[in-house]
């Protein structure tokens, strides 16, 4: 019993811990609490995300991960019986306020997917410009821009000479990296990607970690991934989530990645990252 | 040392045959119908009729014992089920060629080229085959399947939409009506629009008229095959989309229309099929005409089903022959119909 009370202090105490309140946090989630129907899946979420840094969401599989990441561009309401407390902040701002139009929001908060998702019917240059479209941007410098996000997702010499072809024509991690460019036209102020190399060779799994560093220069950019050397190579801070005996999943321990992966404050971490569970 | 290399010929080893077994599936595929043919002969059952049901139960029993107890063993229900599907094939393939056979030689032996380009207005009963024609049958089938097509297909193409995008409360009625409205028998759909339009003056017998009546047939197999087609349409799509900021209908426009393209055009040809052949509803609508008439909205209009139905009712030996022609008419530009869609479709996949 008073074992109990020991741990759930001590939860209580990291999960508070979030990553360095200096600086101005481009994104930052307060106290998100997210069920499926009555099902509570994660709960009390507080993580800060420094300006132009990149972060990783780290934990075993069901532990909330894609859960939480989706709720910071408001793709978790899409899903049946989604519900949700707490606060997520752009800029300052509450993308759950009640003036905020979803549609908005993922304009400024741009989404990379676990499996590469490039629209069939379009070409690589169109599946490029289509956020523009789908956007109703109009825009006079289609070639510049187009060249210029297909060079930050680094696949622009790869298809520079083939742009009309159908997307379809890709490999798995070039589809991959078109997809990072289709979000990167829109110019979102965050970048969120949901285990982006999950599907995909070591090749072009460096390559886009590579792209990754690259836009974390002038974004930020939150990735779950189930790969710790990944997390390592990538991530300036990282956030360990856990979800035990079907309790709902939280943050174990969150700061930066060096330190977390080499001087663990939790037990359950050093457990995790050095491969002993999950 | 790579001279030496010799490259095997290719093979399919899984194909080789097998001499024994090859000579059993003769015995039975082959013994079987001719077992039953003498059964048919010496016992009192006879006739084709006879034949069919002495040979199909013996040769799946045939059937399954090759496959239990052959070389290559397979399995009973294996042979039994192919025996089934074959015969399954010999019967509708019977029918089918049963139906073709008479409308393409009949169709061909009454054709004359002025069939197509004259109207029947100045044709008397029995009149020779070069005098009038069905002119104005195939500008008024075309005219009011075109109207239906024009009128159902965005509205069955929404409802579709409705069901599987927006999901809206009332998606299970949606579903009940659809479901409900491909029971209507079409005299049904006829009469509706012939009380609710016709009676009540808003419009002449015509071929608007017509086709309203055709699009009430239409509707619900345009809607329910788009719904099965816009269901295909992986969900990753949708979500990328939205996650790209693009509102709901954007999405829709841009993403699953375009990807659901080819199935769509699929659903308008059913329901297109469903409906060029149908005579009942357009008696009381559009109403028959034995003259041109392009304007739809006044006068009354024919068309092929219509030419048919009146022909025969004349009954002289021309007239027959002219119904049949029609009929020949109407299946040939049904078909073509069928064979532009699917090129244009993929096509239309493939750039």
């Amino acid at each position: 019993m008073s074992l109990d009370i020991e741990t759930a202090a001590a939860l209580k105490q990291t999960v508070r811990i979030v990553p360095p309140s200096d600086g101005v946090a481009a994104l930052e989630a307060k106290n998100i609490n997210v069920w499926f129907g009555n099902h509570h899946v994660l709960s009390d979420v507080n993580l800060r995300f420094p300006t132009n840094s990149v972060t990783a969401l780290i934990g075993p599989s069901g532990c909330g991960k894609s859960t939480f990441i989706r709720t910071l561009n408001r793709m978790h309401e899409l899903l049946p019986g989604a519900k949700l407390a707490g606060e997520v902040l752009v800029d300052g701002e509450d993308i759950y306020g009640p003036k905020q139009d979803p549609v908005n929001v993922r304009l400024h908060v741009g989404m990379v997917f676990q499996k590469p998702n490039p629209f069939p019917s379009m070409s690589i240059g169109e599946n490029v410009l289509a956020g523009l479209k789908l956007a109703k941007r109009k825009v006079e410098n289609k070639e510049e821009i187009l060249e210029d996000a297909l060079t930050k997702a680094g696949l622009w010499n790869e298809v520079k000479d083939r742009l009309k072809v159908s997307a379809g024509a890709l490999s798995g991690g070039q589809q991959q990296r078109l997809c990072i460019a289709r979000s990167l036209v829109l110019h979102p102020s965050v970048l969120l990607m949901d285990e982006p190399c999950s599907a995909l060779d070591p090749g072009s799994t460096a390559r886009i970690e590579e792209t990754i560093r690259e836009l974390s220069h002038n974004m930020t950019i939150v990735i779950v991934t189930h790969n710790m050397q990944q997390a390592l190579r990538v991530s300036d801070y990282t956030a360990f989530f856990l979800s035990t005996d079907g309790k709902p999943g939280q943050v174990v321990e969150a700061g930066e990645t060096v330190q977390l992966f080499h001087e663990p404050k939790d037990k359950r971490t050093d457990d995790y990252v050095h491969g002993r569970f999950g | 040392m790579s001279d030496l290399l010799t490259i095997p010929a290719p093979h399919e080893p899984w194909k080789v045959s097998d001499p024994l077994f090859t000579a059993q599936q003769l015995i039975t595929h082959l013994g079987t119908p001719l077992l039953a043919a003498l059964i048919t002969v010496l016992s009192p059952v006879s006739g084709y009729s006879g034949f069919f049901v002495v040979w199909l139960p013996l040769h799946v029993i045939t059937a399954g014992l090759l496959g239990k107890y052959g070389h290559r063993k397979k399995d009973f229900a294996n042979t039994t089920l192919e025996v089934l599907m074959g015969a399954a094939l010999v019967v509708f393939g019977t029918f089918v060629a049963s139906v073709m056979w008479p409308v393409v030689s009949n169709g061909i032996a009454g054709f004359h080229f002025s069939l197509l380009t004259q109207d029947a207005s100045a044709t008397e009963v029995d009149a020779p085959l070069n005098v009038g024609g069905m002119g104005h049958a195939i500008l008024g089938s075309l005219i009011i399947v075109g109207a239906a097509t024009a009128i159902s297909v965005p509205i069955g193409v929404l409802a579709a939409l409705y069901v599987t995008e927006v999901r809206g409360k009332l998606t299970p009625f949606v579903r009940f009506f659809v479901q409900a409205m491909s029971g209507v028998p079409s005299i049904v759909a006829g009469l509706f629009v012939y009380a609710a339009l016709v009676v009540s003056g808003l419009l002449q017998f015509s071929g608007l008229a017509g086709a309203i009546a055709l699009s009430i047939l239409m509707l619900p197999t345009v809607a329910r095959t788009a719904e099965e087609i816009l269901r295909l349409v992986p969900d990753d799509l949708r979500t990328a989309a939205l996650a790209l900021g693009g509102t709901q209908w954007r999405v829709v426009r841009m993403v699953v229309l375009p990807a659901a393209r080819s199935g769509l055009i699929t659903a308008a040809i059913l329901g297109i099929a469903r409906v060029a052949g149908e005579t009942a509803p357009l008696l009381l609508t559009a109403f028959g005409n034995t003259a041109f008439n392009a304007n739809p909205v006044s006068d009354s209009m024919s068309a092929l089903p219509l030419y048919v139905f009146s022909q025969m009712l004349l009954g002289g030996e021309n007239d027959v022959a002219r119904a049949w022609v029609a009929c020949l008419v109407l299946l040939v530009i049904v078909g073509v119909l069928f064979t532009t869609a699917r090129v244009v479709a993929s096509k239309m996949k493939k750039a």
